[in-house]
């Protein structure tokens, strides 16, 4: 947990010496509290006061990045319990799961579809994060050549799974000189997967049903070297992986329990009914896990589940938006209508998406909603004939078009009266309510 | 190394609200349905038992619907002609409640008239006894003109009418109070709106335990981080003692998720989005879930594959030991 000013100043030397540049202790502890400088300013400050302030600095769940070519996944410091308190930070990195005693076509077919996934949504491409490889059969051999088989194909960060150190130790040679997130340590086994973790500079991950436990392990890897942990409190199913998940959730952020301040790793991919794979990992990307391995590479499940992801991590404070202003869509004539609609760029790219594929001329005129969606601007007094008539004086959209024909979406129809007062020259037309039924009423009534 | 896993203690609590009236109590229902009444989050069950399970409602129309996607009608069959065959469907597909939701216009292209508008919620408590929620088409007029003689003719059944919004609920308001009926506030997406239109039905005499809200929610990928976290703060609000927030939430994630374009449509969208019915079903799921666990007490569903994976995981997050 962070330190106050006054805290920290009782660990400087209190001799108002200003070799940092500020006249007082107090003055650069106050620096130190507002993050607007470093320790290492303070030439005169013991080792002492050093680690003690150097843990304190630690975030309450430790950043913990997966690197793989130029990927990178990162998981934790996470601040709040509810993205409304402020925003969650890290997405949790998607991984797609083989195991080594599945065929290697399989393997490659999985693998190569999944690593070329992309999907656009609100103008982003989004992808998976990387893969898990496990090993099922228990052959050292098998695991490497599975590992092999994967890196083959994909560049993107690996999970390597085996509790086996001596198979894990081949799955790491596999591809040596790289570091993966290795699954994991327990109560048995933490001493010869530390060793392979610092060997082979991995992150960690730690697995216990008991929290007490799980803490344990944490704080004999920390004291062994292994900095880079990853927590899996082995719980399965949707129920208890909320409860365990929240738990240490809290105690990390409310009590700073460091043995338990990680990111969490959560299993979807092994629900033992197929269709709750997606509900848990949508459970696991809303409640607090940083690493989510899925069995199921399906477009149909995965697309929904990259959306949940952004959803949820976007900021509350920042809606996203797009620029108010003209858009032009399939190169629009003076004959062309006027859409228009608000800058919440999901609104925006709703009808923007709607119109460009199928292929109709239009001229988009997005009005500042202050970034909120049709019917919320409208019910806050932000989407109004006042404002869209002024968006359509500062665009000049007038001078472009022959035809002076407005769209207003279906949800805002009541404004059609006021727009008239305040644009008398021009044709108010009231659209549909969804962006989905847009092409239709364009070619149909327009 | 004991861990001391820290529990939230509150002091205020969610309503308890029972819908449906067996008719030991004046009505027609095999039996009621109980929610609200909670003393923590969502499925703390380490701090407190859930009070009451959320509950499933499945949403059906007055007459086929225009502008429902070719997979909800296709899965429907025929049923959908008929909401008496609908309620039935519905109820063996495993919804714990019903909602009727009235056309604005019958199949003539007429506004639905009261007499349309009675026939149809008659029906439908014949048909099934499950206990039930009559929406309007949502236009003031319509809305009073239909709801008034549906709440007269079903007197004591303690049906939820619906939707009391800031500009029109008086009326709904007091014939609900007058026919020992239920009311469902809505307000779009905002804690403080929320707590205005309690203040106002409050205002009028109707008592807490006959208030259901809905905050609104956006589908996945069209807003539903507004009314998860919207409804996260109501629940806080509520359990931290604010009497105006404290009424279960009822939200729609079906109708939502329908109306993406991501459920509604399969064909000219592009590869990526992968399988259409399983997509939508995906959609309606996740959307209806994740509302679940932000405090949802009741989510309206359409399609059954949805409710039914939607059952699934809502026993789950039920099925936890107090030890954990």
């Amino acid at each position: 947990m962070a330190l106050t000013g006054i805290q920290i100043y009782k660990l400087l030397p209190k001799t108002n010496c200003k070799d940092c540049g500020l006249p007082t202790c107090l003055a650069f502890a106050m620096k130190l509290a507002a993050k607007q400088m470093e320790l290492s300013a303070c030439p005169h400050v013991n080792s002492d006061a050093k680690s003690q302030l150097a843990d304190a600095a630690e975030p309450p769940v430790r950043l913990v990045t997966l690197k793989a070519d130029g990927h990178e996944v990162k998981s934790g410091n996470e601040t709040v319990l509810f993205r409304h308190e402020k925003t969650f930070f890290n997405k949790p990195g998607l991984f797609i799961r083989v195991q080594d005693d599945e065929a290697a076509d399989g393997i490659r077919a999985k693998v190569s579809a999944a690593d070329t996934y992309t999907v656009r949504y609100v103008g982003m491409d989004l992808t998976l994060d990387g893969f898990a490889v496990q090993s099922a059969s228990s052959d050292p051999a098998r695991f490497a050549d599975a590992v092999s088989a994967v890196r083959a194909i994909s560049k993107r960060p690996l999970i390597l799974i085996a509790r086996d150190p001596a198979i894990m130790a081949t799955g790491l040679r596999a591809i040596d000189g790289e570091s993966p997130l290795i699954y994991c340590a327990d109560a048995g086994n933490w001493q010869a997967m530390a060793d392979l973790a610092k060997q082979h500079r991995t992150a960690l991950a730690v697995c216990s049903d008991k929290l007490d436990e799980l803490a344990d392990l944490t704080g004999k890897l920390k004291t062994k070297g292994v900095a880079d942990l990853v927590l899996d409190p082995a719980t399965r199913r949707l129920g208890t992986s909320l409860i365990r998940q929240t738990q240490i959730r809290r105690l990390a952020l409310k009590k700073d329990f460091r043995p338990l301040g990680y990111p969490i790793i959560a299993f979807p991919c092994d629900a033992s009914d197929p269709t709750q794979e997606s509900v848990l990992a949508a459970q696991a990307i809303a409640k607090y896990a940083g690493f989510i391995v899925l069995n199921h590479f399906a477009p149909e499940m995965i697309y929904p589940l990259l959306v949940l992801r952004e959803n949820i991590f976007t900021d509350p404070q920042k809606p996203i938006q797009v620029q108010p202003g003209l858009y032009e869509i399939n190169d629009p004539k003076p004959g062309d209508p006027v859409l228009v609609t608000t800058n919440f760029s999901i609104t925006y790219f709703s009808v923007a998406n709607e119109v460009e594929g199928a292929g109709l001329p239009a001229w988009l005129l997005i009005v500042d909603a202050e970034g909120m969606s049709v019917l919320t601007a409208w019910a806050a007094g932000k989407f109004d004939a006042e404002r869209i008539a002024k968006a359509v004086k500062e665009t000049g959209v007038a001078r472009k078009v022959a035809r002076k024909r407005i769209v207003l979406p279906g949800h805002v129809a009541v404004l059609s009266g006021e727009l008239e007062e305040e644009l008398p020259d021009w044709e108010i037309r009231v659209g549909p309510r969804e962006a989905v039924d847009l092409p239709v009423f364009m070619k149909q009534a327009l | 190394m004991p861990v001391e896993i820290p529990k939230d203690t509150w002091s205020g609590s969610v309503c308890t609200v029972t819908l449906g009236a067996t008719t030991a109590a004046g009505g027609t229902r095999s039996h009621t349905v109980t929610v609200g009444g909670h003393k923590t989050l969502p499925f703390m069950h380490f701090e407190q038992p859930m009070a009451h399970r959320p509950v499933i409602a499945l949403e059906i129309r007055d007459r086929r619907p225009d502008d429902w996607s070719p997979l909800l009608l296709e899965v429907w069959g025929n049923a959908v002609d008929d909401p008496a065959s609908w309620a039935n469907a519905g109820e063996k597909a495993g919804a714990d409640l019903l909602v009727l939701s009235l056309s604005l216009t019958g199949a003539d292209g007429h506004p639905t008239t009261p007499e349309a508008a009675v026939a149809a919620v008659k029906a439908v408590l014949k048909a099934s006894g499950l206990p039930l929620l009559v929406f309007a088409p949502g236009q003031a007029d319509l809305d009073n003109q239909l709801l008034v003689p549906v709440a007269e003719a079903t007197k004591g059944e303690r049906l939820v009418l619906g939707i009391c919004e800031d500009k029109n609920y008086r009326t709904i308001v007091a014939t609900a109070m007058a026919n020992g009926h239920l009311i469902s506030t809505r307000t779009p997406m905002d804690v403080n709106l929320a707590k205005q239109l309690n203040i106002l039905v409050r205002d009028m005499g109707i008592p807490a335990d006959r208030i259901l809200m809905d905050p609104t929610t956006g589908a996945l990928g069209y807003g539903i981080e507004y009314g998860y976290s919207v409804m996260e703060r109501l629940r806080l609000a509520a359990l931290q003692g604010d009497g105006n927030t404290q009424s279960p939430m009822i939200v729609t994630p079906g109708a939502e998720a329908w109306k993406a374009k991501e459920a509604k449509v399969g064909q000219d969208v592009p590869a990526a989005w992968g399988d259409w019915r399983e997509r939508a079903i995906t959609w309606e799921t996740l959307t209806a879930v994740a509302l679940i666990e932000s405090g949802a007490d009741i989510v309206v569903l359409r399609h059954p594959e949805s409710l039914r994976r939607v059952r699934v995981a809502s026993d789950d997050l039920m099925a936890v030991p107090e030890t954990i």
